[in-house]
């Protein structure tokens, strides 16, 4: 398929928004187990919140450029039922608003405990709503990737490894990006989201690399003798209808070298994953922690963007079969 | 239920794209249209087409066929492009099974032709909206055209009657008879949409003699063989026919 910028920078995008908040709120419920040191309110959760919706915000931004009537976006709500498009397209919002909220209930610091649970665990606002927020970006990620696992003929992203990946991926890169928020803010939780940024980055590892494998393995379900009904083993396409290219050329092919492909396939394994572990790592051990976990972020996002490229052009549509000689 | 269908006749299709033009020129002035071109008459022209005729070729040289293959939406009876749309704006007709796109509705996000394993969708670069055929659903109820010509654009245009156009679901239809009797089939039955268009095959007529057959039972002297030629200065049948 062709890797459209614009899908690229809303997948990554809000997946480091979406991996962002889980942090921050897996940073509160460690705290409230009193597992961490607890955060300032306003410092803290409400600056990551606002940073985590700006970066679902600048997704959200990227995704307009996709449509070719970006003014009847709002249309794209009405067949949640079948369509996980537009299943997400309600979602996105609805996380957006959440963590938000989220945000806003620290940013004000409406932390009364509401009741009390299990006689000692108190439970206020911010928790109950951190935990729909937390459901809605699960939801999210489960939206986002079921848009291409969920098309059966792209049989290299029909598998829930297509689901873990967005969610690994995601969720590494927010934890990366929560890390540097921490230094930053000097927050005393730098090696916690360190230490969970390089464990689902090691994930997140182990799942991409097993999705190339099965996909370097996959039999095409169709072939030239089923696409046109003829059963010859020798068939040879002499003329697609057209000699200057049409949507079904543009859409469905890369146009991409296998030198290329494979370059940028070699450049987002090493960017992903080893460089950012080390980085976080030389980070966490004290030596420039600011630098080293800004690097870390910018080198794993930036390989997210050619993860994300990659995974398009991995993706072979069998409409490609009708397409394979101008003339 | 009715489901209408093009059925496409790979024996007679001789490749000519007059079901390309006639498509392109009644749906671009018409309900679907405009159906934009980029760079008509300049270098590397584009542009929409609800309708393409393919070919290829089968076998090696010199044992090869030719074959055209005219493509266009399949109107699918469980169509995977429908449900996947977010807006409803595609949608398959109760009435008579044909697949639509409103563009009213449709948002340009291309995710429908994804959802096609055919590339028989389009996406207009200038309308910014998914375009597909309509089996010409602004002809074939047309009331003011006489009933011989309440048919799609492509079919009343293909020389060879290569293309015919019926209800698939009515068993005693021409277009059911002849998928019956002739072989038709679904192109891509792997993935079960189940496609309403059907093409016919290449057919040949075989005739199967046995060495038996080769041999006269009548024959008196059981012999087979060459007569002795005749003599030059002898009648032969072509003189007596020619002097008729
Ligand atoms: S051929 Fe493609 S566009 Fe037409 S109904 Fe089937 S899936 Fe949809
Ligand atoms: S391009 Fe239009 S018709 Fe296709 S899925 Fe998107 S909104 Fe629906």
């Amino acid at each position: 398929m062709h890797p459209a910028f614009s899908v690229i920078f809303l997948t990554t995008l809000i997946g480091v928004g979406q991996g962002l908040f889980l942090a921050l709120y897996s940073g509160q419920i460690y705290s409230m187990m009193k597992l961490l040191p607890a955060q300032n309110s306003q410092s803290f959760y409400a600056l990551g919140s606002l940073l985590a919706v700006g970066f679902l915000l600048a997704g959200l931004f990227a995704s307009f450029f996709h449509l070719g009537r970006p003014m009847r976006a709002w249309r794209s709500s009405s067949k949640w039922r079948t369509s996980w498009l537009s299943r997400e397209v309600i979602i996105l919002p609805t996380t957006m608003l959440l963590i938000a909220f989220y945000g806003v209930i620290h940013y004000f610091d409406w932390n009364q405990p509401l009741f009390i649970l299990v006689e000692t665990q108190a439970i206020n606002l911010s928790l109950i709503i951190g935990t729909l927020a937390m459901l809605s970006t699960f939801a999210l990620f489960i939206c986002t990737s079921m848009i291409y696992a969920s098309l059966k003929f792209l049989q290299e992203w029909y598998s829930p490894l297509t689901v873990i990946n967005y969610i690994l991926l995601g969720t590494a890169s927010g934890f990366t990006l929560a890390a540097v928020f921490s230094v930053i803010v000097e927050a005393d939780v730098v090696g916690f989201y360190v230490l969970w940024a390089i464990i689902l980055t090691v994930t997140a590892f182990i799942t991409r690399v097993a999705t190339i494998l099965r996909n370097h393995s996959i039999t095409p379900k169709s072939n030239l003798q089923t696409a046109i009904g003829i059963r010859h083993t020798i068939i040879t396409q002499k003329s697609q209808g057209f000699m200057c290219g049409s949507f079904n050329t543009r859409e469905f092919f890369h146009h991409k070298s296998l030198t290329q492909i494979k370059a940028i396939k070699n450049i987002f394994l090493v960017l992903v994953f080893p460089i950012p572990i080390l980085l976080l790592l030389v980070a966490a051990s004290g030596l420039a922690p600011l630098y080293l976990a800004i690097a870390a972020f910018i080198v794993q996002y930036s390989g997210l963007l050619a993860e994300r490229w990659y995974f398009f052009t991995e993706g072979k549509h069998p409409q490609n079969i009708y397409y394979q000689s101008v003339a | 239920m009715k489901q209408l269908a093009l059925i496409i006749d790979l024996n007679v299709c001789v490749g000519c794209h007059a079901c390309v033009t006639s498509c392109k020129e009644w749906n671009t002035s018409g309900w679907a249209g405009p159906m934009s071109d980029v760079n008509p008459y300049d270098a590397n022209p584009t542009g929409t087409f609800f309708n393409r005729v393919q070919t290829f070729e089968i076998g090696t040289f010199p044992n090869t066929e030719t074959v055209h293959f005219p493509k266009s939406c399949l109107h699918c009876e469980d169509p995977p492009c429908v449900p996947v749309c977010p807006t409803g704006a595609s949608y398959k007709r109760e009435a008579d099974g044909i697949v639509l796109v409103d563009y009213d509705k449709c948002i340009g996000c291309k995710y429908c032709s994804w959802a096609c394993p055919y590339g028989v969708r389009e996406f207009d670069q200038k309308e910014k909206v998914m375009k597909k055929c309509t089996l010409c659903v602004d002809r074939i109820y047309d009331q003011t055209l006489p009933e011989s010509e309440r048919k799609p654009a492509c079919v009343l245009a293909c020389p060879t009657s290569a293309r015919l156009f019926g209800d698939v679901h009515d068993p005693d239809s021409e277009v059911s008879q002849l998928i019956r009797e002739n072989g038709g089939y679904q192109l891509m039955p792997e993935w079960g949409t189940n496609p309403s268009n059907h093409y016919l095959p290449r057919r040949k007529t075989h005739f199967k003699i046995h060495e038996d057959e080769l041999l006269r039972v009548d024959n008196p002297l059981k012999k087979e063989g060459l007569l002795p030629e005749p003599p030059k200065d002898q009648q032969t049948l072509d003189d007596i026919y020619s002097s008729w």
